[in-house]
């Protein structure tokens, strides 16, 4: 998409190039990645674009006190808080999925959808066949990627989309109207609807409210929530407590670590620059906080 | 429009049928006064196809959005289209009023009041389409809740885009009216049914303020001016806006930055298409052959044509620059629109919206009312499965699967839309309720911009008076049918006329502005009532 690293094209046997880079020839190295600061150097984000656009075109117009005033009402969302001076107490919650050993059994996805009442066809946490350009296939699990610059949030006209202290995009259902410009503007699919009746569901540990939206609401978008409810009281997410294989971390940027279903701990900054971990459609600005640990000579599509 | 092109075609607005202003207002007012006999079961039809519509939307209220085929593999399709569509053909008013008053194209003045009268009514048509687009339509208000606004969300100026817009459409409907209703009003005087009295209070009531003196004209004037100017910008950034809901994404297809261009190109060539069809559907069931010429329909034919051949050229230039792109996706994408599983409405598109009636224009023979409206017609359909075109790919297409394997070019699993019984008929429920609300508009305003084809006559004299007198060697006479000529009038009735002011036969005849036409108006209305009296004996319609 992106206009960087022009080089590294190659042809597959139709005759169809794509863009197909070498792990590190583009992304983010991953030592830079631990710690509270994620991203590096500056972005302008979505956000800020629109503010600064909003701003210049109106002083443009001589119109400087209303552009300040828009791009202040534009910046003064709960998206823009994450990246800038989030205390460190906070817990930054991240994911690390491990791709060498995932062997596509979707145990994730059941225990997902078992957990938060979802159609079949909800697959919060899916598993999609992946191709390399050498033709071998591997699976790759896709939960939402809990961005740090999340395209879904200021889109949203009723401002349904938010974005926790601690990282976390959250739909408030009690608010989506069912516009679905969010499920448009993820690049990543992450986001499911509710085209019908959701699933019935017993009484819950929690009230519906975003961070437990179980039930679902009708006419309303619904994603991985990362399990925020289950969270605070140190459990793991049902698709990273459920996985067999390990595949799955939950992780913790601001304590700098991460822990799989089968008992594994890691020190998270250091288990992703010794794996070269990647992020996913880098190129989009989304700066996702889910790293992917590619092992197969796959060419995840992190431009 | 050039000038010359304007002004030679005054000669068409000239015509053998038309030989007094009693005629026009006549005209003007007879779907006001009479009841034709097809009136109720179009009506009642029409009406039938609506309430088909909103049956299948409580349907799909009871039952969700997936009632109407849309899935996570599709969560944009047809209402979209639908909104874009239908807000897309209220341009054509905007169009044919604002720009052809802005370059002072007379020959616009028949067709004026049907296209304002064309962009109130699908205007609102298209802003209901939301209702049914939403996941959760019983909270349709919380978009226009102020607590709730998100000020970065294209949707929500969509919102004020469009809600300026209709507010914008409506004044400029209710303005060129205002001194046609005291004139209707009078005509009504001696109808003594129900709704002919609803209809002359509903007259006083929004033109009661209107003498016609000089003033009030010059103000009259400058507002509707201002308000064409105005009503232009409003309307490319309705669509601009709208194309951003769209392309406030990643996907290939949507995140163009042709849209803006691209759909308000698009709702310019539809809306022509609407007003072409609409006026010659008036002119044959209205009886206003007198007034809407052929070379009405040529003129708007050609508009349409410049717009569908500029949109013939941004649907090229997108397909070209994107396909030669040949990253995953865009190649993907316009593989799939081109040759792969859209490649039906795309090419039906360009050959029925495109290219058709590109040559029905181009072609002599063709170049006639059946041609231009034929062609508008398929401009219609062809430019709503275009929008299909536009809207469903993108909406289908695999994000996270996309390399190229042996699947081919598609890559990934691709999203399938399929259409239910529900989308199918709540979109024409929208459609029949077009005609519906425009005979029911015309049930109560005048057909014909009654003021506005006299003042132009008027205006033409007083032009080329002055002209003459400030410029000596300007010479009317080498442009044939030119300013000095009048529109519709002959001259044995309109030569003595200057601006008419009071209509009214109860206003006073006006003093310094010339001679009084009001005794004359007094004189053709009252003396002979029963011409507009649906019993009359000179007319048999009951
Ligand atoms: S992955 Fe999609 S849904 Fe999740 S935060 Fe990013 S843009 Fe939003
Ligand atoms: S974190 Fe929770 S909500 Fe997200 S995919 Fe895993 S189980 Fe589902």
């Amino acid at each position: 998409m992106s206009g960087d690293a022009g080089s590294c094209d190659s042809k597959d046997a139709a005759g169809i190039s794509e863009r197909r880079c070498g792990v590190g020839e583009t992304v983010e190295q991953s030592g830079t990645v631990g710690g509270q600061s994620v991203s590096v150097g500056a972005r302008i984000g979505r956000r800020g674009f629109l503010g600064r656009a909003v701003a210049g075109g109106a002083s443009l117009l001589a119109l400087g006190a209303l552009g300040d005033r828009l791009a202040a009402t534009v910046g003064a969302n709960p998206a823009a808080a994450a990246t800038d001076g989030t205390p460190s107490t906070v817990h930054q919650w991240a994911m690390v999925i491990d791709l060498r050993n995932c062997n596509g059994c979707k145990l994730c996805t059941q225990a997902c959808q078992k957990a938060h009442f979802l159609h079949a066809d909800q697959t919060w946490i899916d598993v999609f066949q992946m191709e390399t350009s050498a033709g071998d296939t591997y699976f790759m699990p896709r939960p939402c990627m809990m961005c740090e610059d999340p395209p879904c949030v200021p889109v949203c006209p009723v401002s349904a989309n938010i974005r926790t202290a601690e990282g976390l995009t959250l739909v408030d259902q009690s608010r989506c109207v069912g516009t679905r410009i969010c499920m448009n503007s993820c690049p990543y699919q992450a986001r499911y609807f509710n085209w019908s009746d959701p699933e019935p569901a017993p009484r819950q540990p929690f009230p519906q409210e975003p961070s437990w939206p179980v039930p679902q609401v009708k006419g309303t978008v619904g994603k991985c929530i990362s399990c925020a409810a289950m969270l605070p009281s140190g459990q793991l997410p049902e698709c990273v407590a459920n996985c067999p294989m390990g595949v799955l971390y939950l992780g913790d940027l601001a304590f700098d670590v991460a822990v799989n279903g089968i008992g594994n701990v890691v020190k998270l900054s250091s288990f992703l620059a010794e794996n070269d971990a990647v992020k996913f459609k880098e190129s989009y600005g989304t700066n996702p906080r889910v790293f992917y640990i590619p092992g197969h000579g796959q060419d995840i599509d992190s431009d | 429009m050039t000038d010359a092109e304007s002004s030679t075609g005054d000669e068409g607005v000239l015509s053998a049928e038309v030989d007094s202003r009693r005629q026009l207002w006549t005209t003007a007012m007879k779907p006001v006064v009479e009841t034709p006999r097809w009136w109720w079961p179009a009506v009642l039809g029409l009406g039938a196809v609506v309430v088909l519509g909103l049956v299948a939307w409580a349907v799909q209220l009871a039952d969700g959005l997936g009632a109407a085929g849309y899935n996570d593999g599709a969560f944009w399709s047809v209402y979209e289209a639908d909104l874009v569509t239908f807000i897309g053909v209220s341009y054509g008013g905007a169009v044919v009023s604002a720009i052809l008053r802005l370059t002072k194209a007379r020959w616009r003045a028949p067709l004026t009041r049907i296209a304002e009268a064309t962009a109130l009514v699908t205007l609102p048509i298209g802003m209901l389409f939301i209702i049914p687009h939403l996941g959760s339509p019983t909270r349709v208000w919380e978009l226009v809740w102020p607590p709730y606004w998100n000020l970065s969300s294209p949707i929500l100026w969509d919102f004020f885009a469009v809600s300026t817009y209709l507010l914008a459409t409506v004044v400029f409907f209710y303005l060129p009216l205002v001194p046609d209703l005291p004139v209707g009003a009078a005509l009504l005087e001696h109808q003594h049914d129900r709704r002919a009295a609803f209809t002359r209070g509903l007259y006083r009531l929004l033109g009661s303020r209107w003498s016609g003196k000089a003033p009030q004209r010059r103000l009259l004037e400058g507002a509707i001016g201002l308000l064409a100017i105005m009503v232009i910008p409003l309307a490319v950034s309705v669509h601009s806006v709208l194309s951003f809901a769209f392309a406030s994404s990643s996907r290939a297809g949507y995140s163009e930055t042709i849209f803006p261009v691209y759909f308000v190109v698009a709702a310019l060539y539809s809306g022509v298409a609407l007003v072409i069809v609409t006026a010659a559907a008036a002119r044959r069931l209205f009886g206003l052959k007198a007034y809407i010429h052929t070379k009405h329909f040529v003129r708007l034919g050609f508009i349409l044509v410049a717009f569908g051949a500029a949109y013939l050229y941004l649907t090229f230039t997108e397909y070209l620059v994107d396909g030669y792109s040949n990253t995953s996706d865009l190649a993907a994408w316009v593989h799939q629109v081109l040759v792969g599983r859209y490649w039906i409405p795309f090419w039906f598109y360009f050959v029925a919206g495109g290219v058709l009636p590109l040559a029905l224009m181009a072609w002599r023979r063709t170049r006639s009312v059946t041609g231009v409206v034929a062609g508008s017609s398929l401009v219609l359909v062809a430019m709503w499965v275009k929008r299909l075109v536009i809207v469903v790919p993108p909406a289908t297409e695999p994000l996270v699967q996309r390399t190229l394997g042996p699947a081919g070019l598609s890559g990934g699993a691709w999203g399938t839309y399929h259409f239910t019984w529900v989308p199918i008929a709540i979109t024409l429920a929208a459609t029949a309720a077009i005609p519906l609300l425009l005979l029911v508009v015309f049930r109560f305003v005048p057909i014909l911009p009654i003021d506005e084809m006299e003042q132009l006559v008027l205006e033409a004299e007083d032009v080329t008076t002055a002209a003459r007198r400030a410029v000596p060697g300007l010479e009317p006479s080498n442009r044939p049918g030119a300013a000095g000529e009048p529109l519709f009038l002959p001259s044995t009735s309109t030569a003595t006329a200057s601006p008419p002011s009071g209509f009214l036969p109860a206003a006073p005849p006006p003093g310094a502005e010339g001679p009084p036409i009001g005794p004359l108006f007094n004189q053709m209305t009252v003396a002979d009532p029963s011409d507009l009296d649906p019993n009359g004996p000179s007319r048999g319609t009951r």
